[in-house]
């Protein structure tokens, strides 16, 4: 069982660090606004946002339909279909055709869906080196971390950081943090890992059930490298990747970088179908891992729209404030809230409360999920579960037993607005008000409302 | 041949258990989407803001002449051509199955099917390639395509697809290219430094 995560407690060394946070927030409202330029570059925008959105609502209506259709299609074209129903299985059916190749240099490309799964560590510790290429990755697995976000995994490490890992490393000039030498320095030492890789495993952004081929985008070219030099392709992918038509893509690879990084399009858009020849291998795994559970909930099905884009946190004003790692989620930010407690809804329970609703998020969304309805919803369940922090239930309970009494309500009032006026400080900024540590207390008006209406508009 | 694996099945029935409801697969009305008057223009702009370099050229001869004027080219020794009435290759890619044997390769220069206005990028059919990794390991890489041959956006580009069979196919948009440190944008992670792209004149 995992740890139960109170956002709060993790967060609290980011958002006390107040130099680390801003720079944080200002590096990511950075790309929501190269973003923000990219759609308004397009004036269909809305109209790709709501064809998106229709097309993974069919496709996930008719997912057993596709998914046995990509698996023909696949299969026709010499792939390698497997099944998992979850992390373990998948990591199992990874390892089993690493061993049946006798292999133990892997070249991986960012997946978010192997991160989920814990891949890495489950091949390490069967005696296998695994190697990320993807820079911020690389970046994150020299120093023994997890990607803080899904799109730009070392967005929370600042240059002279990347300096020493790879000075340490790499074996770069002590002090060095300039990022075209540094990314220089990777670029040679990772040459060297692509050279020698075995096997190339990748992620999947799309998989297309009328030819069984799949898409897999990056800038750096990493995936490519590491599947056209190894014989042997490993592609992971959860269930709801599918689109149902290759014209489809359409919609979505004009979507996809725009609303992740402002960039009209990835430098690479590979389409893979079946292996490069008759010497060389493609192995697709599709994973479950929780989502036909995702699939059976009307409140949170259309979270299986996700397009992992990134989007949603870098417009998330508690995101960019508390950093990736605070979620202790694979996937962090208004999605992460939204899937974690469905898979563990005791120990993910204080994330949809990590969420201002303020609805940047939705609006964001280039696949139109509800995200911060959503994210309402969950504050619903948890209530219904009883999996309130204990404070919060005392409190609710408290707080509805007076919404319900209205003389008590005005009794209540009275005494707050007096307490506030003549309390002493030391009296509400103890350890037993959260709300004070970081606030000044209102100023009580003189008055209640109810007299005000009563005095103005009453008759 | 499909296996029927208990994991497989337990899916499946999942989901073939809880019927949903869904609407009908759209499709994208083209009189929506975004066109251009001179898209071989829109195509260049988009090609530098992505950290890409374009020429229009009157001819394949004068894809080498571009060529020469470059430093990193004059100077490069291995050369791989698959555009060979534009520039001869010194690498030759005959019996060649090793992709490792073009580790050193310092220029790829590749044929384009086709240009996306939209986006900078470009249509590679893996059909055209000896070795698919010749576009990735290249430390330069130059792509030839034909001025008439481009489209507007994605929707007309995947029309001009449609029929792809595969093995391989690919979208390139710009030189490879990192953010990762900082958000400062570095051109040449792991694929080519740079991307030159000569649009010959066939009209
Ligand atoms: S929920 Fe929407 S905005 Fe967030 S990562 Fe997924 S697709 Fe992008």
């Amino acid at each position: 069982m995992l740890p139960i995560v109170e956002h709060p407690a993790a967060a609290k060394e980011f958002v006390t660090n107040p130099d680390r946070s801003r720079w944080h927030d200002r590096a990511l409202w950075f790309v929501r606004s190269k973003r923000d330029l990219q759609a308004s570059s397009l004036p269909e925008w809305e109209y790709l946002r709501q064809t998106a959105s229709q097309i993974k609502t069919h496709t996930i209506a008719n997912l057993a339909h596709y998914l046995e259709q990509f698996e023909q299609n696949a299969i026709a074209a010499g792939a390698k279909v497997y099944w998992a129903e979850d992390a373990a299985e998948h990591n199992e059916i990874v390892l089993q055709i690493l061993r049946e190749h006798r292999t133990s240099r892997i070249v991986k490309s960012k997946s978010m869906l192997t991160e989920e799964c814990g891949l890495n560590h489950h091949l390490e510790a069967n005696g296998i080196d695994v190697v990320d290429t993807d820079l911020g990755e690389r970046i994150v697995q020299l120093r023994k971390e997890t990607p803080s976000h899904i799109v730009l995994p070392a967005i929370h490490i600042k240059k002279e950081e990347v300096g020493e890992t790879f000075h340490e490393h790499l074996g770069t000039e002590a002090g060095a943090s300039d990022p075209k030498y540094l990314t220089e320095a990777a670029r040679g030492h990772l040459r060297d890992k692509f050279l020698a890789g075995q096997i190339g495993i990748t992620g999947v952004n799309f998989a297309i059930a009328e030819t069984g081929g799949i898409v897999v985008c990056t800038n750096e070219g990493n995936a490519d490298l590491g599947t056209s030099i190894p014989k042997v392709h490993i592609a992971c992918m959860g269930i709801e990747k599918l689109v149902p038509r290759q014209r489809d893509l359409g919609v979505f690879t004009r979507l996809l970088a725009r609303s992740a990084t402002g960039q009209p399009i990835t430098s690479y858009t590979s389409h893979f179908i079946g292996p490069k020849d008759d010497q060389s291998e493609l192995h697709i795994i599709l994973v479950d891992n929780g989502r036909t559970k995702l699939r059976s909930s009307p409140t949170f099905r259309a979270a299986m729209h996700c397009i992992r884009c990134g989007a949603c946190m870098n417009t998330c004003p508690v995101y960019r404030r508390s950093g990736g790692h605070s979620y202790r989620a694979t996937v962090p930010g208004p999605i992460g809230s939204v899937l974690s407690p469905t898979r563990d809804p005791n120990s993910y329970k204080s994330l949809p409360y990590a969420c201002s609703l303020c609805g940047s998020c939705s609006d964001v969304c280039p696949v139109k999920i509800p995200l911060h309805h959503q994210l309402l919803a969950w504050r619903g369940e948890l209530v219904g579960k009883k999996l309130l922090p204990m404070g919060k239930r005392v409190a609710m309970t408290l707080a509805s037993h007076l919404f319900r009494h209205p003389r008590l309500f005005t009794t209540a009032g009275a005494i707050g607005r007096l307490s506030l006026r003549v309390m002493p400080r030391w009296m509400t900024h103890n350890r037993f008000n959260k709300w004070s540590i970081a606030r000044d207390m209102p100023k009580p008006p003189q008055e209640s409302f109810r007299n005000w209406h009563r005095r103005h508009r009453g008759n | 041949m499909i296996q029927q694996t208990p994991s497989r099945r337990a899916i499946l029935d999942r989901i073939k258990t809880q019927p949903v409801e869904g609407p009908a697969l759209p499709d994208v009305d083209p009189n929506i989407v975004i066109a251009f008057d001179d898209p071989v223009a829109k195509f260049q702009e988009m090609l530098i803001a992505v950290g890409g370099q374009s020429h229009v050229v009157s001819s394949y001869e004068a894809v080498g002449k571009t060529l020469q004027t470059f430093d990193e080219f004059a100077s490069a020794k291995h050369l791989v051509s698959l555009v060979p009435e534009a520039v001869a290759g010194t690498v030759s890619t005959e019996s060649v199955r090793d992709p490792l044997a073009y580790a050193t390769v310092d220029w790829t220069i590749a044929k384009g099917e086709f240009m996306v206005a939209e986006n900078g990028a470009i249509w590679v059919d893996g059909k055209t390639l000896p070795h698919r990794v010749l576009l990735f390991i290249a430390q330069y890489l130059a792509i030839v395509v034909k001025k008439s041959e481009i489209v507007s956006n994605m929707h007309q580009a995947y029309e001009r697809v449609d029929g792809f069979g595969g093995p391989f196919g690919i979208f390139v948009s710009g030189p490879s290219k990192t953010a990762d440190i900082e958000q400062s944008l570095v051109l040449g992670a792991h694929g080519c430094r740079k991307l030159q792209v000569f649009i010959v004149d066939d009209k």
